[in-house]
């Protein structure tokens, strides 16, 4: 698997549309099969570091799909095939060696609903640090309100830290879920269609903060909101009925489509 | 738009009729407390109710009714029954739902469902000639004189029915609990285990409290299959291995004979009427409790 690095299994070329050291996810060959449905195609790319990577394409396309098979959540589908591998560094995701435990924690996750666990406002940002490690009771106070102000919820819960997260709006539990995430302290953040249950005003305090985390994490997002893909993705990957169709940095992804299914898929989505 | 007031009294017929179908099952458990305590009467009219409850005495022949054997027999064979089944029913559902393939959940369901289904007098039937032997030798091998009619035969026989109902409730609960919440944890570096003792047992609490207050009330009631390998003895049981006699045992055993003696009559309606009176209370402690745990 090794051997090319530009050269996937069957020759096709791993989509990397920038320099060979700046990548950290590498998916090498990957197939995935749940029952007889063949649901992502002998996928080769690579997602840079502290980029946000959008992945963008239909419904349907197995885009959520291969943004759970980064992080290996697939484990929880019972009857999926998985073969060909995701590299996280030069971590393999999947394979019996893997530390899937500790390879999770590198990545936050997003969902597309906010999905608060069933505590109050400080454990959900609490739970993840106590999994990272011993903190003192000073320690916990500190890092919580850190992250919170990460999100800027900070000011709008400080007095309701113990009340039940599930009372918050729908939008601050979305900020609440992404100060959960960063808590772990991860290196990658997987998000999809984090804004899609979100108000205007909502989705936009998210895109910002999206923009803002790209300087330090690196981002994949799953969208099919072209507008929001446009707005704050750095990279584009294309998917279509399993298949990436192509990678490119946003701007020539929106100007200058290269394959004839982007271009109808752009077309297509502006009319 | 102009709606044709043949329709519109349609309308107002259903939301009375629904109304009333309402009404009625409110008024259910009113009726038979009511009904309960009116026959009940004539045992007041010459014991106080702490007697009643607390005298150990039983001898009807000569008026005296003391149900403290009936309610504390009652009491170990459902604790029993309950200690038993409650982690069985917790820890299976849990594999169930949470680890089993699709194929292996969907047959246990099946044998669930049959189980649910079969009559209590095949579980006493069964009881007799499966649990009590067997407790009996168990009783030997401890050095205790006992055939194995016994408080433990009887919670044996009662966990195993009440398994199925626990069960099914269990499985649902965990079965709506969104999958998202496990993918959320398992990213935040939590374990399988972890996720299931921290955020998905949470999550199901109120369900879980739900499932063993039903199962206590289908246990605190069950009354053929228990009857049948309980020994029937009035006496304080003092062991695992002692008969004993429960609440509902008391009542079907006695009401061929002796419910024609006003008395008698009254004093098993008194029974019944405790049956009642501690299930009424179980769920409404545990209502409580639930909504204490939905806050989350």
């Amino acid at each position: 698997m090794e051997s090319n690095m530009n050269q996937g299994k069957e020759g096709r070329n791993i989509e990397r549309p920038f320099a060979e050291g700046e990548s950290i996810i590498r998916v090498d060959g990957l197939n995935l099969h749940a029952g007889k449905t063949h649901i992502l195609k002998n996928i080769n790319v690579e997602i840079p570091k502290n980029k946000l990577t959008v992945i963008l394409g239909p419904s349907g396309c197995g885009k959520t799909t291969l943004l759970k098979c980064m992080n290996r959540l697939t484990d929880l589908t019972p009857d999926i095939k998985v073969s060909g591998n995701i590299y996280i560094g030069e971590q393999p995701v999947f394979g019996s060696k893997t530390d899937i435990v500790a390879l999770r924690r590198k990545m936050g996750l997003l969902s597309q609903r906010p999905f608060p666990l069933p505590m109050n406002i400080y454990n959900n940002i609490a739970y993840g640090l106590k999994l990272r490690g011993k903190y003192t009771r000073a320690e916990l106070n500190e890092l919580v309100e850190y992250y919170l102000r990460q999100v800027n919820l900070w000011d709008e819960v400080k007095d309701r830290l113990r009340s039940p997260a599930v009372r918050l709006s729908i939008g601050q539990q979305q900020r609440l879920c992404l100060a959960r995430g960063l808590a772990v302290n991860p290196d990658i953040i997987l998000a999809d269609e984090p804004t899609s249950a979100l108000d205007p005003v909502s989705s936009e305090a998210i895109e910002k903060q999206f923009a803002a985390l790209s300087k330090d994490y690196t981002l994949v997002m799953v969208t099919h909101v072209l507008r929001q893909a446009r707005r704050i993705a750095d990279y584009v990957i294309f998917m279509y009925l399993g298949e990436v169709i192509e990678m490119r940095p946003a701007q020539e992804f929106f100007d200058d489509p290269r394959e004839e299914q982007t271009k109808k898929y752009l077309a297509g989505a502006f009319n | 738009m102009n709606i044709s007031s043949h329709r519109r009294t349609r309308d107002r017929v259903v939301t009375v009729l629904t109304y009333a179908a309402m009404v009625f099952v409110l008024l259910l458990p009113f009726a038979l407390f009511v009904g309960l305590a009116v026959k009940s009467d004539l045992l007041f009219r010459e014991h106080s109710l702490g007697d009643l409850l607390f005298s150990s005495v039983w001898r009807p022949s000569s008026g005296e009714f003391g149900f403290k054997p009936f309610i504390v027999g009652s009491v170990y064979v459902t604790l029993l029954a309950m200690l038993i089944s409650c982690p069985i029913c917790l820890l299976s559902a849990i594999h169930i739902t949470q680890y089993a393939p699709t194929r292996v959940a969907k047959v246990v369901t099946t044998a669930i469902d049959i189980l649910a289904g079969i009559p209590s007098v095949v579980y006493g039937v069964w009881g007799m000639v499966g649990v009590v032997p067997f407790v009996g030798k168990i009783a030997g091998w401890c050095g205790i004189q006992s055939n194995g009619y016994s408080i433990l035969a009887g919670g044996i026989v009662l966990s195993i029915m009440v398994v199925p109902f626990i069960l099914n409730i269990l499985m649902e609960i965990y079965r709506t609990i969104p999958r998202e919440l496990t993918e959320v944890s398992l990213s935040l570096g939590a374990t399988r285990w972890e996720t299931i003792r921290d955020v998905l047992n949470r999550k199901a609490l109120p369900g879980i409290l739900a499932a063993f207050g039903f199962g206590f009330a289908r246990a605190f009631g069950e009354t053929m299959a228990v009857l049948m390998v309980v020994g029937n003895v009035v006496k304080i049981p003092e062991g695992l291995f002692d008969p004993g006699y429960p609440l509902p045992a008391l009542i079907a055993n006695s009401f061929g004979e002796l419910g024609s003696i006003p008395e008698i009559e009254s004093a098993l309606m008194f029974a019944a009427l405790i049956l009642l009176v501690v299930v009424l209370i179980f769920n409404a402690t545990l209502r409580w409790l639930i909504i204490k745990a939905e806050r989350y």
